[in-house]
């Protein structure tokens, strides 16, 4: 199972070496180069190419950011998933450090990129990617101090995401439960996947090394804890916490324990899987008139309670991408054509639970059509929204305890949303 | 935070060297600074800077840690072209090594350890061990890694100086980071080494898993793949590994994740409570399905391994296959991956709502995907007899489309359909029909033909059908052409009207005088014999009752199931190929760093194209692999007097082309066997047998032009066999001379060419050249070639692997013509095959050895031979879990023993 890394190489768009880093010796520097381009010569869209590459005795694995690759070759049996997270998670690291990753901060940090990827990985094993400590020691020229830097205990802790010794005057936390609805319908408007993905996103103004504990209206821990759960329990079942929560605690009691990095991070994703009423209900219907004109009608509607609104909405159609001449009429909000992604844009600020609204448009077509024309590409009707103070699961924060030895206060701020995630309706 | 670093990328073109060489030596630290920057962005670019060696080096000592990290980045790159003044930094790193910065100490040994230079790996020993030892973690986990790499460059040098202790003893460190480092380097260690180094006891066992709640996400990743090898000693321990490992499975990092799932899968093998084992199943579906909102690469790499997951384990996903929906925006790697686990859960149950999303897909742009979408709805049809019906209708909806690659897709699996459910759907054959002028496609057009021709007594106007693709029969490809051969016999035999009878000529005519495609020609020749002497006699053949076909495509056959899904996570698990066929071990002290090229020898023969590729036809061959055989044309131009006429199919079927010869290369060792005579050989006399040499495996061959003319170009394909034997390179032979001879050892690869069906010894081989045709001769493999250099056992090992494993495994038999006069010389020679002494005794006048032997995936042997000193007769017990393998084992036991 053993196997590591060859090299790592940040490539440009065009497959060039813009730094690369050799780890044992048994990959080049062309070799990879040539592979690259050959690969971009061949299939145009590097983006349809699978992300795992073989070509005489190497393996390449790859992903895209802006206008720079991040590739890894190897000629072993090394973890697949690890490494392409590892490649992600550089591209996190670097983002932090120059705010953008891209070809040019690339070339104005070189010096600190190679610092980096020293830390970063040994000997082709991922070593350490937390950028907050990192930087603690690794700094740009703007911070670089002529004492010795020393390795910050953190790398080698078991709390390997905290520095010791953080100081806020006052100490906050805020805490954003967010809700993504993905839907997707099929064009016989039957809702075919539904779910809801959630995360616990926080952020942390805290000093020293705070214990927290945090308390949810967690089905299993209620009764558990011989509670009467009426109706405000909620079944988690696919849980994944931060690398900070102690997972055996959790299986053991759900106690959901942490120290927590200082700054924003993802406590917690949770998925539910159970079927609900999509929130924002979307109906086209097409008609194409002689070949020369295209009229769609929308009808939207809103199936949550009156109490909640929803905010920016916005429903993406698509429409034929030769279609001019729009004539657009909406009950509600405004509606624009997009002739860059063919499609037609309609925003409602605000829409109240339990409303429904139209929208009329017509589009000139030509009359003439290339007689070999490829159908076109079907996209499905895209809708984007915010509920806030709301959630579909119903999960709510019991309580997010706070503990530390100089035993101050801290304010936890708790905010809830939903949003819509990938919320697809097909055409008809 | 912003540098300004890339004005070091722009120097003056004038005399750049010289002048970074004095500012090199400046006396001034900001301009010495500057200037290794800029030597280090020409290194990055690719320019050459290893002649200011001796001037980065200088800057070597220096109290400013980015630049000291600058020059050390230097010494990695060129230290191997300049070994001898490599050695003047060895001053400096030592002293590096002790510095009261930590930092200082990991980078200076984390850097020595990087430079694979022998004058510097011999000062790296002192300061390693030091380190090793180090007071502060960070220094320690670094030196773990180093110990791996020194290995890596000289593993006796680590072996001697007792780092591999050193470093077991760093699994019971304190710090978590150390304890993670250290089962890396150990796990890759034993990996290169075929001695016991780095074996998990159960004590190990359960601290590396207490670790593991302490460790960075990438140190449980090394731990948990580490882990995943340990066998439980029964259902009781697994469960208690699974306990302690199932946290893991709510860890936000996918790769801990899919490592945990790896473990999880392998303990459940033993565990028998089904209870235990249903909530397992339970326990890992939905965090497999959180892995689809992970990037897409990682989606990729989740999609390749649940493929294996589901088809060891169908019950986890059952209900989960909405998730695998295409969406939108999935890139179409993804979309692809969805689509054959969507076929792999597929399900009465489902069937009407996969079926609406194959259908929404076939209408997409992507012309692959579409296809592919297609094939999904015809492998569902055969997988599903009570949907099968339904999969039509649907197939027919998308044909009325008439978008061209989708009806020509659709006739293609519809073929398929026909043969899994003969006589059932024939009413749609006039829908068929009318799409004929549109196959542009061979497949396509090869199948309708097919389709014609098999039920040519049903359809009306079967012979104007036929007919109208006769016209263009010279101009078709091989392919249809067969198709249109064997369908025109049918018909005549269906038929036997005038027409047919006048289209059967002008087939025949066209299929032997005016081809050059032997297969054709032969075909169209027993066609034409059969239907001359025996009209009844040719019905039987041609319109016999076929077999009725499954879907097995895509399906891995188990042991390699098993193998794959212990490499879960890994590259092996994305190929879906064991690791050996494509790990390429280069020892890199060989290879220069700015080598531009690479030994091509390192190919193993492996191609991209196969491992995605997306469905081979269930049914590709109407009649006796017809399709199969025309798959590339025939590589001899002469006529063919093959002397074993049915591996002829076999061997054509091979997706390899044969590979052409040039450069010579010299063999060793005694005189082969010959296997090809000079009189059958018309004159070619070739002796040759698979040998293993240096832990690899070779065919040594020989070849003897007694012929009257030189022979060249040389070629070499091997038929399917047991051991997937295949040429790893190509065959090697220079121009031969009339009178002359030559040897070569051709490098082979295993399990790349496996036949199914029982086990044999079987090794069929064609060899052609540009001078005669093609010589097929069949050759013995002896089983103890594949005995590899790794199959020594532990004692206590091989007790308890002889004890898991059911009686039913062991396999016995007498050897009656054999003698042993001495026991050390026995074992000398069975070692001399790979076959490790274990241990010894005595029972009454008889001697009992115990050895172990390992076949390729790992497969290990445990042999018992009995025998009295002196006295014919030897009985020879093993063990194994492939007992198939058995009788290969005996008859080379047999022919070892005796020689």
């Amino acid at each position: 199972m053993a196997g590591a890394a060859s090299a790592l190489f940040l490539l440009d768009i065009k497959g060039r070496v813009l730094v690369w880093r050799d780890f044992r010796g048994d990959v080049s520097a062309g070799q990879a180069e040539k592979f690259f381009t050959k690969l971009i010569e061949k299939e145009g869209d590097p983006e349809s190419q699978d992300p795992v590459v073989y070509d005489n005795g190497v393996t390449y694995m790859f992903i895209q950011h802006n206008n720079v690759f991040l590739m890894i070759a190897t000629r072993q049996n090394c973890n697949a998933a690890s490494i392409i997270l590892f490649l992600h998670r550089v591209v996190d690291v670097f983002k932090h450090y120059f705010e953008e990753l891209e070809e040019e901060s690339l070339r104005d940090n070189f010096v600190v990129v190679y610092e980096l990827l020293d830390e970063m990985m040994d000997f082709g094993y991922p070593q350490y990617t937390e950028a907050k400590i990192l930087s603690e020691f690794i700094k740009t020229d703007a911070y670089r101090m002529e004492v010795n830097q020393r390795p910050p205990m953190a790398v080698t802790n078991a709390v390997s995401w905290r520095m010791e010794g953080i100081r806020y005057k006052k100490n906050e936390v805020f805490l954003d439960v967010v809700e993504s609805v993905n839907i997707l319908v099929n064009s016989n408007g039957q809702i075919i996947r539904s779910e809801v993905v959630g995360a616990l996103k926080m952020r942390t103004y805290l000093s020293g090394m705070p214990e927290c504990k945090l308390g949810l209206n967690d089905r299993v821990l209620l009764e558990a804890q011989g509670r009467s759960t009426k109706g405000k329990a909620i079944d988690l079942d696919d849980i994944k916490f931060h690398q900070c929560v102690r997972l055996t605690r959790f299986e053991n009691d759900r106690t959901i324990s942490f120290i927590p990095p200082d700054g924003s991070f993802d406590l917690m994703t949770y998925r539910l899987s159970t079927q609900v009423k999509p929130l924002i209900w979307v109906e086209a219907q097409i008609e194409r008139h002689s070949r020369s004109r295209i009229e769609i009608m929308v009808k939207t509607r809103s199936q949550f309670k009156e109490r909640s609104t929803a905010t920016n909405v916005e429903i993406e159609l698509p429409v034929p991408s030769d279609a001019t001449n729009p004539n657009i009429r909406t009950s509600m909000g405004s509606a624009t054509y997009a002739p860059e992604h063919d499609a037609l844009l309609w925003k409602i600020k605000s829409f109240p639970g339990g409303k429904e609204y139209l929208m009329r448009a017509e589009f000139s077509l030509p009359s003439v059509i290339a007689e070999d024309a490829l159908p076109d590409r079907k996209a499905p009707i895209r809708v984007k929204f915010e509920i806030p103070y709301f959630t579909v699961s119903g999960i709510q924060v019991r309580y997010l305890k706070i503990i530390e030895k100089s035993a101050y206060q801290a304010l936890p701020w708790v905010r809830y949303i939903t949003m819509a995630g990938e919320y697809e309706l097909r055409l008809i | 935070m912003s540098g300004h670093d890339s004005k070091y990328f722009s120097t003056t073109k004038k005399g750049e060297i010289p002048e970074l060489k004095d500012e090199l030596n400046s006396q001034y630290k900001d301009k010495k600074k500057d200037a290794v920057k800029k030597v280090i962005a020409a290194m990055t670019v690719g320019k050459d800077v290893s002649s200011l060696f001796t001037d980065v080096v200088n800057c070597m000592q220096t109290e400013n840690l980015e630049l000291k990290k600058l020059v050390y980045l230097y010494l990695i790159n060129y230290a191997k072209s300049q070994p001898d003044l490599a050695i003047l930094a060895v001053n400096t790193f030592v002293k590096d090594s002790q510095d009261p910065n930590p930092l200082i100490r990991a980078l200076a040994v984390r850097t020595m350890g990087c430079i694979r230079v022998d004058k510097i790996t011999e000062y790296l020993c002192d300061p390693l061990q030091r380190c090793l030892k180090d007071d502060d973690p960070y220094v320690r986990k670094t030196a773990s890694i180093c110990v791996a790499k020194l290995y890596d460059i000289n593993a006796e040098l680590v072996e001697d100086r007792g780092f591999l202790d050193t470093l077991k003893d760093l699994i019971s460190d304190n710090n978590p980071m150390v304890v993670a480092n250290a089962v890396a380097a150990l796990a890759e260690i034993q990996e290169n080494s075929s001695k016991p180094i780095f074996e998990i006891t159960s004590h190990t066992l359960s601290k590396l898993l207490t670790a593991l709640n302490e460790c960075t996400e990438w140190g449980q990743v090394f731990i948990l793949d580490a882990l995943s090898k340990y066998k439980a000693a029964d259902a009781r321990e697994a469960e208690n590994i699974v306990e302690r490992v199932t946290p893991r499975l709510q860890h936000a990092n996918c790769a801990v994740v899919l490592s945990a799932v790896k473990m999880i899968l392998q303990q459940m093998e033993l565990i028998t409570s089904t209870d235990v084992v249903r909530n397992l199943c339970k326990k890992m579906a939905p965090p497999l399905v959180t892995l689809l909102s992970a990037e897409p690469e990682i989606q990729y790499v989740a999609l390749r391994n649940i493929n294996l997951i589901v088809q060891r384990r169908p019950t986890i996903l059952a209900h989960e296959i909405k998730v695998f929906f295409c969406k939108y925006n999935d890139p179409i790697y993804v979309k692809m991956e969805k689509l054959e686990i969507m076929i792999k859960l597929a399900s009465d149950r489902n069937i009407d709502q996969v079926l609406l999303e194959f259908k929404e897909y076939a209408t997409e742009v992507d012309v692959d995907f579409v296809r592919k979408a297609v094939r999904a709805i015809g492998r569902c049809a055969i997988k599903l007899e009570r949907a099968a019906e339904r999969c039509i209708s649907v197939l027919l909806e998308l044909i009325k489309i008439k978008v061209n690659y989708v009806v020509q897709e659709a006739i293609i699996v519809i073929k398929d359909i026909f043969r899994r459910y003969p006589n059932t759907y024939e009413s749609i054959i006039a829908t068929l029909c009318e799409s004929l002028d549109t196959l542009d496609e061979p497949e396509a057009k090869a199948s309708m033909i097919w389709i014609i021709g098999e039920y040519a007594e049903r359809i009306d106007n079967a012979d104007e059908l036929l007919e109208s693709f006769l016209e263009s029969f010279p101009e078709e490809p091989a392919l249809v052409q067969l198709q249109l051969l064997t369908a025109t016999v049918k018909l005549f035999l269906k038929k036997p009207t005038e027409g047919p009878q006048q289209m059967i000529q002008v087939v025949l005519n066209n299929a032997t005088v005016e081809t050059d495609n032997p297969d054709l020609r032969d075909r169209a020749y027993i066609y034409w014999r059969l239907l001359s002497t025996d009209p009844e006699a040719a019905k039987d053949v041609v319109l016999a009752e076929k077999p009725v076909i499954s879907d097995d495509s895509n399906q891995l056959d188990s042991s390699l199931l098993d193998e794959l899904l212990a490499n879960i996570a890994t590259l092996s698990s994305v190929y879906h190929k064991p690791p050996e066929a494509f790990v390429t071990r280069v020892k890199a002290a060989a290879q220069r760093p700015d080598d531009d090229e690479y030994p091509d020898g390192a190919d193993t023969g492996f191609s991209e194209s196969s491992v995605n590729e997306g469905i081979t036809s269930p049914s590709a061959s109407s009649s006796s692999g017809s399709y199969a055989a025309t798959r590339q044309a025939a590589p001899a131009p002469a006529p063919a007097p093959a002397p074993v006429p049915d591996l002829l199919g076999d061997l054509m079927g091979l997706d390899n082309a044969l590979v052409p010869t040039d450069q010579p290369t010299s063999p060793r060792g005694p005189p082969l066997p010959v296997v090809l005579p000079a009189a059958t050989g018309q004159g070619l006399q070739i002796s040759a047998q698979v040998t293993r040499q240096d832990g690899q495996v070779f065919y040594s061959m020989s070849f003897e032009n007694n012929t009257q003319a030189p022979l060249d170009g040389f070629m070499i394909q091997f038929n399917k066999n047991t051991f997937g034997l295949a040429a790893a390179g190509q065959l090697q032979v220079p121009q031969l001379q009339p009178g002359t001879t030559a040897s070569v050892l051709l490098p082979m690869v295993l399990l790349q060419n496996l036949s199914p069906g029982p086990p044999t010894s079987l090794l069929q081989v064609a060899v052609k050249n540009n001078q005669q045709p093609v010589w097929y001769f069949n050759d013995k493999v002896s089983l103890l070639v594949l005995f590899s250099e790794d199959g020594r056992m532990e004692r206590a090992n091989f007790l308890e692997t002889w004890k898991s494993l059911p009686d039913s495994n062991e396999v016995t038999k007498d050897l009656p013509g054999i003698v042993v006069n001495s026991v050390e010389a026995t074992l000398d020679k069975l070692a001399a095959s790979n076959m490790f002494f274990i241990a010894k005794r005595r029972h009454a006048n008889q001697e009992v050895l115990y050895l172990s032997a390992k076949i390729p995936r790992g497969i290990p042997f445990l042999i018992e031979l009995t025998a009295v000193i002196g006295i014919p007769g030897v009985k020879c017990a093993i063990k194994t879990p492939s007992p198939e393998m058995a009788p290969l084992f005996f008859e080379a036991l047999e022919i070892l023993l005796k020689g």
